[in-house]
């Protein structure tokens, strides 16, 4: 056997509330990022990821306050990306229980972040987040500020960077796939994964279980993030990795 | 020491709410989630320190650690006293003694990431960067994989476990592995001798298995 295929269910979290969460599962505040963490921990995810959505920088603590309570009583690793500008964001979250952080915007403006965290913590924490839209076949172009806003940067190009940079993992989201339970952007996924030696997260767009099989079989990511087929209970963790392993793939058993 | 000698029969034998586990205090990133994660395995003792003399009326010692080697030995060296407490505790007193990740990594006799520098020298051998054996084993070791124990050893079961590294340790003396797992090829999983044990996985981000993995290492005997 060989690693395991993660499955990560990832959670949207603003001003310390998670905004797209789970309602499969009777919690006594559905909007309590903790409980929401407790039940994927409980459920056998390989990875939590939570993506703080809080516009403002001000309301750091929140998100660190949020990531502490869930390391109390979690015991699964957590990344969490969303408004990390430098090495002391990646630090104070780190210090408050995450074992990885992921910066994107910052690391589009001020590559260096990604080897300044790199350096002080680890390749191993370092995860390079990367919002992708397809601008042409076979190009894909960075976008920021939650797909809003272009760059002009060619994504294939950041992507070889980050790892050059020390990234230790890149979570590579398809802005076009997002939301759209299309199934990820596989040729976009393929295309970076194919090109660095560090894990490759697919994210944006599952709608099924073929999907997340897809993204590994086809996408060749080495982890398949999801979000609202796991938070509405159409599928289990559980239900992931049986179709995982059904494929002939490697999963938790 | 004293301690030790003048109190021993006014603690319940097997209680583990009187024993003291110093977890090692030196800027570690997963020091809090370490700190948790004994605490859910049923510890209460549990006394994050910096202090080599708490260290040394310890029942037990954590030694927890991620980043890089040197970053962490620096770290730790920095501590006055803290590395000869900790040899006299369990290189001398059979103290037992848990080294998670990059605190596993700390035992080598030397570790090259960003230059070569010493490790406490406890389990001879090196800690490395991983090399890919091709192209689609991803460095680093990322997810959950196997712990295959190499023979009976009262802490480590067979199962799954969390790893997060990019360097591992070779080891010298193959008596001194407790465990390996595979990716591209076997690593080694756990090491150890006597009462001391490292190991490679995250235990404190392993769910079950991990708390039960720390529990054993809570009522462990050597």
């Amino acid at each position: 056997m060989t690693v395991r295929v993660r499955v990560i269910p990832c959670l949207d979290v603003a001003n310390g509330r998670v905004v797209k969460g789970v309602n499969f599962v009777d919690l006594q505040d559905a909007g309590d990022p903790v409980e929401q963490a407790k039940a994927y921990d409980a459920a056998g995810a390989d990875e939590l990821c939570f993506l703080d959505i809080t516009a403002s920088h001000e309301n750091r603590d929140t998100i660190i306050d949020v990531v502490r309570r869930t390391a109390e009583v979690c015991f699964m690793p957590v990344t969490v990306g969303g408004g990390v500008r430098t090495a002391d964001d990646a630090r104070a979250l780190l210090m408050a229980g995450a074992d990885k952080v992921a910066v994107n915007s910052a690391a589009v403006a001020r590559p260096e972040v990604v080897s300044d965290i790199a350096t002080r913590f680890g390749s191993q924490c370092m995860v390079a987040s990367i919002d992708a839209r397809q601008v042409e076949p076979g190009r894909w172009e960075i976008f920021t500020h939650g797909g809003r806003t272009p760059t002009g940067i060619d994504a294939f190009e950041h992507a070889v960077r980050m790892a050059d940079l020390g990234a230790g993992e890149l979570l590579v989201t398809s802005m076009d796939r997002d939301g759209t339970r299309d199934g990820y952007d596989l040729e976009l996924t393929r295309t970076i994964a194919d090109a660095v030696s560090i894990p490759v997260v697919a994210s944006g767009g599952v709608g099924n279980l073929g999907h997340l099989i897809e993204g590994v079989t086809k996408g060749h990511a080495n982890a398949v993030l999801a979000a609202s087929i796991f938070h509405f209970g159409e599928y289990s963790i559980a239900d992931a990795h049986e179709a995982l392993r059904a494929a002939n793939l490697s999963a938790r058993s | 020491m004293i301690r030790a000698k003048v109190m021993p029969f006014l603690r319940p034998r097997g209680n583990l709410v009187a024993e003291t586990i110093a977890l090692i205090d030196f800027g570690a990133g997963n020091l809090h989630s370490v700190h948790n994660a004994l605490k859910a395995a049923g510890a209460e003792g549990v006394s994050v320190t910096s202090d080599p003399e708490r260290v040394r009326k310890a029942d037990r010692i954590v030694l927890p650690g991620v980043g890089a080697f040197g970053a962490c030995r620096d770290a730790l060296a920095a501590i006055d006293g803290m590395v000869s407490a900790l040899e006299e505790r369990a290189l001398h007193a059979a103290t037992p003694f848990l080294g998670i990740c990059v605190g596993m990594q700390l035992l080598a006799d030397k570790g090259i990431e960003f230059g070569e520098h010493d490790g406490l020298g406890w389990i001879g051998g090196t800690v490395k960067a991983m090399k890919p054996g091709s192209a689609a084993i991803k460095i680093p070791h990322m997810g959950w994989n196997d712990v295959i124990p190499t023979e009976g050893h009262d802490l480590l079961e067979a199962g799954e476990a969390y790893y997060l590294h990019g360097y591992h340790f070779e080891v010298a003396d193959a008596r001194d592995i407790l465990a390996k797992t595979d990716h591209g090829g076997p690593l080694v999983s756990a090491v150890g001798r006597d009462n001391i044990v490292g190991v490679q996985f995250h235990p404190e981000k392993s769910q079950a298995y991990g708390l039960a993995f720390l529990k054993r290492f809570l009522e462990w005997k050597p």
